[in-house]
């Protein structure tokens, strides 16, 4: 009972209780209003962590400033994203591009991947978090290959190989912690908590952890999309629905970081090793510079944006491989600030697509004349993602690169440039997109407009004003980060 | 203890690490399952070993998990897979046999000289198995970039697996050990059903640039 009324326990009970339900239910419809229902309760429960943090006696789950900032973004995206999910599969089954049976097993998947990562966010056992991490990338397999079309396949098979290896690797690297652990921390699950490697990580065996971190670092690296590792990240985001582009792209990439945090934490606690800034600050910096050059390139308004995302992610791997309080500070704000907008952006983008009937960005065209509502929603969430003030990814940018000019100025102009060229492929594509003369089909837009508001207000109000409590709370989060 | 407590230990960690060399020059699909299964049983006999050397009971789980499953039921699987696809008579296209081997070699060398450079502070038998550990899991890696068959691929990653298994139950109290190896083993049984359902043969099925570019959405 003292179990059900814990906050951080009901949000893994609430989905997995709920993909049970789920896939019990043949009716579609009400098996929809049900993952809304579950995903909305979720969220209640992340709200109540921020009042009411305590969690089951036990070694298992920990709540700390740390992962409840991520549970809480996830937590909101997954509920958004559902409530779009909602009226994108309706208009998906309408078309006959799904049927009953995959929506069942759509939103029974759709669970499950939200009870997995909040398991990861929540656990504080580190071979736990990669079980629950590997869980959750399956779930997104079976997601991203829902359409069983020749690409999706493809691009669902390429997704689970390389997601696979860099588990794979990641598990290696955790076992190295392990033995680097070993002979301080003694056997069992308490051995490998996020607090005991930490509070001991002066002992451990410095070889032994700097080969682990580069397993680490390489292994949830290909989970978090960081180029060269990124090859399956632009496919999947393509070839899957859109909700599920949205949640990768939100939610998904941020646990593979947060993962990486966590074994950086222990190795800046170790002061003998190398040091993990610096490694995370060139994939990071890499990143950036390709995903910008390779935007230019992209044909396909989803793709487009996937590579917008590695883009951001390395941006984040950047500043949080800066580190110091501001440097970590601008990361988790950008890190929040790139979920809002970029799922955002993935579920404008769903609606275009199902108006236009194509994802290739020579087949729409002027969509602030034929759809205004839909067109000037879509500018300002290209304004958004590019860093334009008002919006709160200026903030976070503007925060990264002032933090990086302390501390390296050389890097940060490298920074700069790769937000400039980036910059221009986003007023190239939206010059394509949203002016001149309307293209394809002109039938009106049937679904709500309401997740994207939400995404956009919060992104809105945080890049106008960060109120001092959530300023307060960051901070603490920065400050555990090193 | 007794020094051919450790020593059979290593016998064992060094077969597995030998079967990974003979998959890589294996190019037919029958032999190269059937020797990924003994590369398995292998590994159930080492983790057998380490149940009964470690005094840990739970290993137990994971041996009898690795020989029901990775020794007869996914061979027996792959065998039924290769005769459906009718690909069990192909002969695949090695990326020349000679330098295959001789990256191996290379690799083995590498696992080899970062392990043994960790200060003693890890025991010492452990350190060794780990070091067989990154080799077979650095072979597998190897078998996977080199085979462009769905099947060998997924062969690959199977046999990377034996080694991060080989690593988890070699290194002494780690705990999780069963439960990974579980979550694991739906990790496979899903590439398995994966290749069964949908018909993979082989990655891309042509060089055909063009196609490559209409996959990857280039073309306007």
């Amino acid at each position: 009972m003292n179990m059900l009324l814990s906050p951080a326990a009901d949000m893994l009970l609430i989905p997995i209780a709920a993909a049970a339900l789920l896939a019990a239910i043949p009716f579609y419809r009400l098996s929809a209003w049900i993952n809304v229902l579950a995903s909305l309760a979720t969220f209640v429960a992340a709200l109540a962590l921020l009042v009411w943090p305590t969690v089951p006696t036990g070694h298992l789950i920990q709540v700390d400033d740390l992962n409840i900032v991520f549970l809480l973004l996830n937590a909101l995206i997954g509920f958004t994203a559902s409530l779009f999910g909602k009226s994108y599969l309706a208009h998906e089954l309408e078309t006959g591009r799904l049927l009953p049976a995959h929506l069942r097993f759509y939103h029974a998947v759709y669970q499950i991947l939200m009870c997995m990562m909040n398991l990861a966010l929540l656990t504080s056992v580190a071979g736990l978090m990669w079980v629950a991490i590997e869980i959750a990338t399956l779930a997104t397999v079976l997601m991203v290959g829902i359409y069983r079309t020749h690409e999706a396949l493809e691009a669902a098979w390429k997704y689970f190989i390389l997601g696979s290896v860099g588990i794979a690797l990641a598990l290696f690297g955790t076992i190295l912690v392990y033995l680097a652990a070993q002979a301080s921390v003694g056997a069992g699950l308490a051995a490998m908590s996020w607090s005991t490697l930490t509070s001991h990580a002066a002992h451990f065996d410095p070889a032994m952890l700097n080969i682990a971190f580069v397993f680490l670092l390489l292994g949830y690296g290909t989970k978090a999309g960081l180029v060269p590792l990124h090859a399956w990240l632009p496919d999947a985001h393509a070839e899957g629905p859109t909700p599920v582009s949205a949640i990768l792209s939100g939610l998904l990439l941020n646990l593979a970081i947060y993962a990486i945090l966590r074994f950086k934490i222990v190795l800046t606690a170790s002061h003998a090793t190398i040091a993990a800034g610096p490694m995370m600050m060139t994939l990071g910096l890499v990143s950036v510079l390709v995903a910008a050059l390779m935007l230019y390139r992209r044909r396909d308004i989803k793709r487009f944006f996937a590579y917008s995302s590695i883009e951001h992610i390395g941006i984040i791997a950047f500043a949080f491989g800066l580190g110091g309080p501001l440097a970590n500070f601008a990361g988790l704000l950008h890190m929040t600030m790139h979920s809002l907008t970029k799922s955002g952006i993935f579920f404008t983008v769903g609606h275009i697509v199902s108006i236009k009937h194509t994802q290739k960005i020579a087949h729409i065209g002027g969509l602030t004349i034929s759809h205004p509502r839909l067109g000037w929603l879509f500018v300002a969430c290209i304004a958004a993602i590019a860093g334009l003030p008002p919006f709160g990814v200026f903030t976070s940018e503007f925060l990264v690169v002032s933090s990086a000019f302390m501390q390296n100025p050389l890097l940060a102009a490298v920074l700069v440039i790769g937000l400039l060229i980036s910059l221009g492929a986003l007023f190239l594509r939206l010059n394509d997109i949203a002016f001149g003369e309307p293209k394809g089909s002109l039938t009106p837009n049937k679904m709500s407009y309401f997740p994207e508001l939400v995404h956009l207000a919060l992104v809105l109000a945080a890049g106008i004003f960060i109120p001092s409590q959530l300023a307060s709370w960051f901070q603490h989060a920065a400050k555990l980060l090193g | 203890m007794i020094p051919l407590v450790p020593d059979i230990a290593h016998f064992l960690a060094g077969l597995l690490v030998l079967l990974s060399f003979v998959q890589l020059y294996q190019s037919r699909l029958p032999p190269l399952i059937s020797i990924f299964a003994a590369q398995s049983l292998a590994l159930a006999t080492f983790v057998a070993w380490q149940a009964q050397i470690q005094h840990a009971p739970h290993l137990v789980i994971t041996a009898g998990i690795t020989l029901i499953f990775k020794v007869m039921i996914i061979p027996l699987a792959l065998h039924g897979l290769i005769r459906s696809l009718k690909i069990h008579r192909t002969v695949e296209t090695v990326v020349g046999i000679g330098p295959a081997m001789m990256t191996g070699m290379a690799l083995v060398g590498l696992s080899m000289a970062l392990m043994m450079r960790t200060s003693a502070a890890v025991d010492v038998v452990v350190r060794e198995d780990i070091a067989f550990a990154l080799s077979v899991v650095l072979l597998g890696l190897l078998m996977m970039v080199t085979r462009r068959n769905a099947v060998s691929q997924a062969i690959g990653f199977m046999s990377l697996e034996n080694g991060l298994v080989l690593a988890g139950t070699g290194a002494k109290g780690m705990p999780l050990v069963v439960e990974i190896s579980v979550a694991f083993s739906v990790l496979i049984a899903f590439i398995v059903v994966g290749i069964f359902i949908f018909r993979i043969r082989e990655r891309f099925d042509t060089v055909d640039i063009a196609v490559l570019d209409r996959f990857r959405g280039e073309r306007p």
